[in-house]
């Protein structure tokens, strides 16, 4: 079944020559001396925060001007129930909302469809239509708050469905900030929620980033995201890599609809994972904000200095943390987050230390939120901007990765660009083969993993504690609601609206977002949308490699 | 090879797009020397007990992290028995919780296996099974 041409160039990544000592070489495969000496350091233009080409951050205040958000995931089972948790997170200092979609919305499915009914309520809340938006964010000021969403396949629709709840709140369209991550390259990659064929699909995001910069000029219409792709199996040079060819995709996808390069970079975003290597991750950070602002200049002529900012959100966890002794991931998301800081970032959620088995308890959630306000408030490296600039081995590798970024590019471009790799299913193979080299790495003891195969205790449990049990009556409750919904809207002029929708599809420049709105206003599902749209533009065939 | 003319299809149930385990064991089944089916993402559990009876495979893995394993489970166990087929080993793997195991066990699963197993240990309980 394996059909990965053989041909293709090995990742120079892979080692060549199997180096014994663990400490030698970076997750990305950079063989680091034992000694930096000042004048490998530092061969590129560093230049000063807040300037071309901004190695050193976007801001040349780093954090005392502000401080970065802390934004924690959180969503399950009914809007009611997530709108309780938000409350909470709120009323203990969170200062922006993170919205986690079930599976059946994250895919365009109704509650009631066969494919959705074992998944509503599971991983997110289950948001069907406007009525349940409308439960989510009751008694929240959307005008005070920023909500980011990590919604791809039905970014636009969920986006929608934000501005309707938003025109029902009486808060002004321009006063709305937040974030959909709407950013679907990635999708086909690694995470697997895509609708649509991929050209469609670039359509559509690039009808609702243009639409955004206009209606709500202060919301990031996309986030493009190397998390998932990184949390699969990719090392973080690929991790940035693979990133920054989709973030000049979609460069090229917006420009070639009518946007001002000038105008919609300054609303890109980008999201990434922290993982355990203090330094490659910081070093990741600054190379990645470097080379993405020389790119725009370079190649597309941008002017505009905030255009060149390279804005991200992180996320610190995932895949590097252990089911096994399970507390010792606090202290791996409290380094993670060090990284993420010393790197930059805007924005920062941390995974709670259950979040390897299960959806976290109120206590652990709490532990990840209190982690980010100890480095914020008590470690102090939030006092002076890009602490570890001038660093021999940061400056040092900050360049070599620099150059490893630019190589993974090359290479996806030399494949015949992202587009292609994807639907040929190259990229996906790609990211198959790093996983499987990381889990026997890990299962052979070549990377380090406490409590996996150093420190292990004779007993496998998980010393779980509490544990977090969702309503069995979720999907009974959604349900309810739903046939509530459907029972009590003016079916009639839904119809309409899903009709119009159809038809603008069917044209191959008429914006999208407007009869979206109009839908989602008038109680048209997640579903009846998606479905008008298929019938216009189909659904991705997927490459089954492996 | 210790799982030659073994015929395996390895299985993606449910909305959940997480699909790098079970190419990993994919890949190291095939290394192993078994053949591999993979349904790639969205498989309903009538579509997978379909392709396990028409391509005649001595196992099904279904791979499952969005929590719904219970539910997708006792969907197929009762497929495949309806179709006469309940000789086919069925094994699942993920995100599934310890306290789970036993009873996904009880509903008629020969193995769980979580991302933390090696897989040498995942390799060598599905050819104790299946020789």
């Amino acid at each position: 079944m394996n059909d990965v041409d053989s041909n293709l160039a090995r990742k120079s990544s892979t080692p060549d020559k199997p180096t014994n000592d663990p400490l030698a070489r970076t997750p990305s495969g950079i063989d680091v001396p034992v000694t930096i000496t000042p004048d490998m350091a530092g061969a590129v233009e560093i230049g000063a925060p807040g300037q071309f080409p901004f190695t050193r951050g976007i801001f040349e205040n780093g954090y005392r001007g502000r401080l970065w958000t802390i934004r924690q995931y959180s969503g399950f089972g009914t809007a009611e129930t997530t709108n309780e948790r938000y409350r909470f997170l709120l009323d203990r200092g969170q200062t922006g909302l993170s919205v986690a979609l079930d599976l059946p919305t994250q895919c365009g499915y109704d509650p009631t469809d066969s494919m959705a009914r074992s998944e509503v309520g599971k991983v997110g809340v289950s948001l069907s239509n406007l009525a349940e938006a409308e439960i989510l964010f009751d008694g929240i000021d959307l005008s005070s708050i920023s909500t980011s969403f990590t919604i791809n396949g039905t970014a636009a629709i969920i986006y929608a469905m934000y501005l309707a709840v938003a025109d029902k709140q009486g808060v002004p369209r321009d006063k709305l900030t937040g974030t959909i991550q709407n950013d679907i390259l990635k999708e086909y990659v690694a995470r697997g929620t895509w609708i649509f064929p991929v050209r469609q699909s670039m359509r559509l995001i690039a009808d609702s980033v243009l639409y955004a910069n206009a209606e709500t000029p202060r919301f990031n219409p996309i986030s493009i995201a190397g998390a998932h792709v990184r949390d699969a199996g990719a090392n973080a040079a690929e991790e940035m890599g693979y990133t920054l060819a989709n973030g000049l995709a979609y460069v090229d996808e917006f420009k070639a609809r009518g946007g001002d390069v000038n105008a919609f970079a300054k609303r890109l975003s980008f999201f990434f994972y922290v993982h355990m290597d203090l330094f490659e991750e910081v070093a990741k950070f600054r190379a990645g904000r470097r080379l993405w602002a020389k790119l725009l200049r370079e190649r597309y002529g941008v002017t505009d200095e905030k255009a060149l900012r390279f804005r991200f959100g992180v996320v610190c966890g995932g895949s590097s943390l252990t089911a096994a002794q399970p507390q010792n991931n606090i202290v791996r998301v409290g380094i993670e987050t060090l990284a993420a800081v010393m790197g930059g970032a805007q924005s920062v959620f941390t995974c709670a230390f259950d979040e390897a088995y299960q959806i976290p308890t109120e206590t652990s959630a709490e532990i990840a939120l209190r982690t980010q306000q100890i480095v914020a408030h008590e470690s102090g490296v939030a006092r002076t901007v890009d602490p570890l600039g001038g660093s021999y081995y940061t400056e040092w590798l900050t360049d070599r990765m620099e150059e490893e970024i630019t190589r993974i590019m090359k290479e996806v471009d030399d494949y015949g660009g992202v587009v292609k790799a994807i639907e040929d299913g190259y990229l996906q193979s790609q990211i198959a083969e790093r996983a499987k080299e990381r889990k026997e790495a890990t299962d052979s003891g070549a990377r380090s993993v406490v409590g996996v195969n150093i420190g292990m205790r004779e007993k496998s449990d998980t010393d779980a504690g509490e544990m977090f049990h969702q309503d069995p009556e979720t999907v009974r409750h959604v349900t309810e609601k739903y046939e509530r919904v459907m029972a009590d809207r003016d079916n009639a002029a839904v119809g309409k609206t899903l009709s119009r929708l159809q038809a603008a599809a069917h044209t191959d420049d008429e914006n999208i977002m407007p009869h979206l709105v109009e839908c989602c206003h008038a109680y048209a599902t997640v579903g009846e949308m998606v479905a008008a749209l298929k019938a216009e533009w189909g659904e991705f065939q997927e490459p089954i490699r492996f | 090879m210790p799982l030659d003319k073994k015929r395996i299809l390895i299985a993606k149930p449910g909305l959940d797009g997480h699909d790098v385990g079970a190419k990993v064991i994919a890949l190291a089944l095939r290394d192993a020397g078994a053949e591999v089916i993979y349904t790639g993402l969205r498989r309903s559990p009538e579509h997978i007990v379909r392709i396990a009876i028409d391509e005649d495979v001595d196992m099904v893995g279904l791979s499952i992290l969005s929590g719904s394993h219970k539910e997708l489970v006792a969907d197929v166990v009762a497929r495949l028995k309806n179709e006469d087929a309940g000789d086919i080993k069925l094994f699942v793997g993920g995100t599934i919780p310890d306290d789970d195991h036993a009873g996904l066990r009880e509903a008629g699963v020969a193995g769980v296996f979580t991302s933390e197993m090696k897989i040498e240990t995942v390799i060598a309980e599905i050819e104790r099974q299946l020789t």
